[in-house]
């Protein structure tokens, strides 16, 4: 058989062949020979995390841990939402895939924890520098646009087959849409606003703290939300490195062609997603109506309630 | 002392600013510039604001008044010139010293009110002096008490978008009162609002001027609120301030054709006053009876003449006799024609007619 390299090269004319896929290779190894203390403390410390954190899911009996999460999209955001997250999480218990799902759950908090904690910062660099932002943005193409796939292979070469790398590539993968929302939230502050803070005399913390930061509020909340969803979908990827819980559960069912084991462990992903969507989103937007957290807001302050059936009737007209 | 001194201060973005000034010094136009890839927004402006003056700067939109306030108070910092706050020079200050002058004694009150929109009117009322750390107690009773000061006691506890326009730049004009600045700037602050609305607020400043006598920069592009609520009034145009005057100064000799066109809008009846139409007493006249104060504007003087066929006695605020106005005096002040008056008759009469 000939060589396949070869013929592409004289298919196009005889361009050289460009060894990148060479050159990677040799500086992904250069990094293992030379990094791997680090891989090992960054292992340790993920595998410990998300083992911990999996075993705190799991200490409460699963009927009662749905119904706390229940409770808490009740506060959230309203009654419809805690019933059908009730009724989603407890056909994930009876379908067996509690522990699974919990262990997904586990590997996506803490990838969207270390995300968050990366993403935002950088997000703050970027919207206050051109520079950062223009430095950034290819790297985030980069790393939205590569087929999810990739990166499980040079995860691996690193950190083995298991939790580790699946935690790592989830992170790289959902990162992108925290920075850039972050970016954009702190960009789309009204500048007249800041401009104010400067006016009194604010230092350019208090600036970001008191203004730019709860202004953004709503934008950078978005981009959480959609870290935790793009996360989710990596931890499912991730079942094929040996990254366990639901992943590996799909994985399984792909291998033995069980079709109905892989639809419910699909079917607990969905859930699982509708939940934390629902939920996340919900934080995003504060002064949205309904749900118990801003009934009780209310009540705490009953003068404010006088006050807002003030407004209502007086909204609009000028007090002279 | 003046409150403002402003001495041939340039704004020049784009590419070397520096050599740009120089050009400008030498007598290149603005024009000249912008084909080299720098904008002049501010071209050698001077001025001096007194304490307790409401100097207006009146210009169009892209006259560079945005730029030479923000200059002011170093939100923007100038290319070359020097601008002094009471005895420090802005161009001095690193940014901490900067911040400490923003916080103790000059404030601003923007044109889209530039509110907090997650905290409630008092908290917004209150953000200057938490910025200067005062505790949290005594920043809201102030903030309360500068709020009652525009009428918006029932409303510390309201979230800004509950408020109107109006109300919202109370709110504004509050937080700015609160910090107890003895320079207040002002950025178009009443240009977003609607025509009733402005009113009601230039008279609400007019009177808070009266009780505190703060040191007022306002910027408009209305020459008909300039004329009403300053003291003084620079007109802007291309980056340039091309005349400074008083409004009474300023109608009746506008200095160039640009400022005279924009006079056509004014409302004479309401910018001249007694002291701008009286002629001098003739020597041995008997005094009139009813006497008028200097600053009485022509709408008030109309009804004084149609009553009464005397001339009246224009007095300063000491009871001093400067002058009488009869009643063809106020009717061809009032007609936009020239009565015989003198020496700067001939002024008003070119002034006017032009």
């Amino acid at each position: 058989m000939p060589d396949l390299h070869l013929l592409a090269a004289e298919g196009d004319g005889g361009l050289p062949r460009i060894p990148l896929g060479d050159w990677i290779d040799t500086g992904f190894d250069w990094l293992k020979d030379n990094f791997d203390p680090v891989f090992d403390a960054v292992s340790t410390v993920t595998e410990g995390a998300v083992d911990g954190l999996t075993d705190v899911l799991l200490v409460l009996p699963p009927v009662l841990f749905a119904a706390l999460l229940a409770v808490l999209g009740l506060l959230a955001r309203s009654v419809v939402f805690a019933v059908g997250s009730l009724a989603g999480l407890l056909l994930v218990q009876s379908m067996q895939l509690w522990e699974p799902a919990m262990e997904t759950l586990a590997l996506l908090l803490f990838a969207t924890v270390v995300s968050v904690a990366i993403a935002i910062p950088l997000g703050i660099a970027a919207a206050k520098n051109d520079r950062v932002s223009a430095l950034v943005r290819p790297v985030l193409d980069f790393m939205q646009t590569m087929p999810a796939f990739v990166y499980l292979v040079p995860a691996v070469t690193f950190f083995g087959i298991g939790l580790v790398p699946g935690v790592v590539t989830t992170i790289i993968f959902a990162l992108p849409p925290g920075v850039r929302l972050t970016e954009l939230g702190i960009r789309q502050v009204d500048g007249e606003t800041v401009e104010a803070g400067h006016a009194f005399g604010s230092t350019p913390g208090q600036i970001l703290r008191g203004i730019e930061l709860p202004l953004a509020r709503s934008t950078i909340m978005a981009g959480i939300n959609q870290v935790i969803m793009l996360g989710l979908s990596m931890a499912v990827i991730a079942g094929l490195i040996g990254a366990g819980g639901l992943g590996g559960v799909v994985v399984t069912s792909i291998s033995r062609l069980d079709v109905g084991l892989g639809f419910e462990a699909g079917l607990a992903v969905v859930i699982l997603a509708i939940f934390l969507d629902r939920l996340t989103s919900s934080f995003g937007d504060r002064t949205r109506s309904g749900g118990l957290r801003s009934l009780m807001r209310r009540r705490r302050s009953p003068a404010d309630t006088d006050a807002d059936v003030e407004a209502a009737s007086s909204r609009r007209l000028p007090v002279v | 002392m003046p409150a403002v001194q402003v001495d041939g201060l340039f704004k020049v973005f784009g590419r070397h600013p520096e050599q740009a000034v120089a050009r400008l010094r030498e007598g290149a136009s603005a024009a000249e510039l912008r084909a080299e890839g720098s904008t002049a927004a501010v071209i050698d402006a001077s001025f001096s604001a007194e304490p307790g003056e409401i100097f207006v700067v009146m210009g169009l939109s892209g006259s560079g008044k945005s730029t030479l306030i923000r200059m002011l108070n170093g939100l923007l910092p100038p290319t070359a010139g020097s601008v002094r706050i009471g005895d420090t020079d802005l161009t001095d200050l690193d940014p901490d010293g900067l911040r400490r002058l923003r916080q103790g004694h000059i404030s601003m009150v923007f044109q889209h009110f530039a509110l907090l929109p997650h905290r409630s009117v008092a908290e917004n009322a209150a953000y200057a002096l938490e910025v200067r750390g005062v505790d949290r107690r005594t920043r809201l009773a102030a903030a309360r008490e500068a709020l009652a000061l525009v009428g918006l006691e029932g409303w510390v506890d309201h979230r800004p978008h509950e408020l109107s326009g109006g109300m919202q730049q109370r709110v504004g004009l509050a937080r700015a009162l609160a910090a107890e600045t003895d320079v207040l700037l002002m950025d178009e602050a009443f240009s977003a609002l609607d025509p009733l609305i402005r009113r009601e607020m230039q008279d609400q400043l007019l009177e808070l001027q009266r009780r505190f006598g703060k040191t007022i920069v306002f910027i408009t592009h209305d020459l008909n609120e300039a004329m009403r609520i300053g003291d003084r009034i620079a007109v802007m145009r291309d980056g340039r301030i091309v005349r400074t005057g008083t409004p009474g100064e300023i109608l009746t000799d506008p200095g160039d054709e640009y400022v005279a066109r924009f006079l056509a809008d004014v409302d004479r009846a309401r910018v001249f006053t007694a002291s701008d139409v009286m002629t001098p007493l003739p020597v041995g006249a008997t005094p009139a009876a009813a006497t008028v104060a200097a600053r009485t504007p022509l709408t008030e003087l109309v009804n004084h003449v149609a009553r009464s066929e005397e001339p009246l006695l224009v007095e300063d605020a000491d009871g001093r006799v400067l002058g009488i106005v009869t009643r063809t005096a106020v009717l061809t002040a009032l007609g936009g024609g020239a009565q015989d008056r003198s020496d700067d008759s001939a002024h008003l009469l070119e002034a006017l007619d032009a």
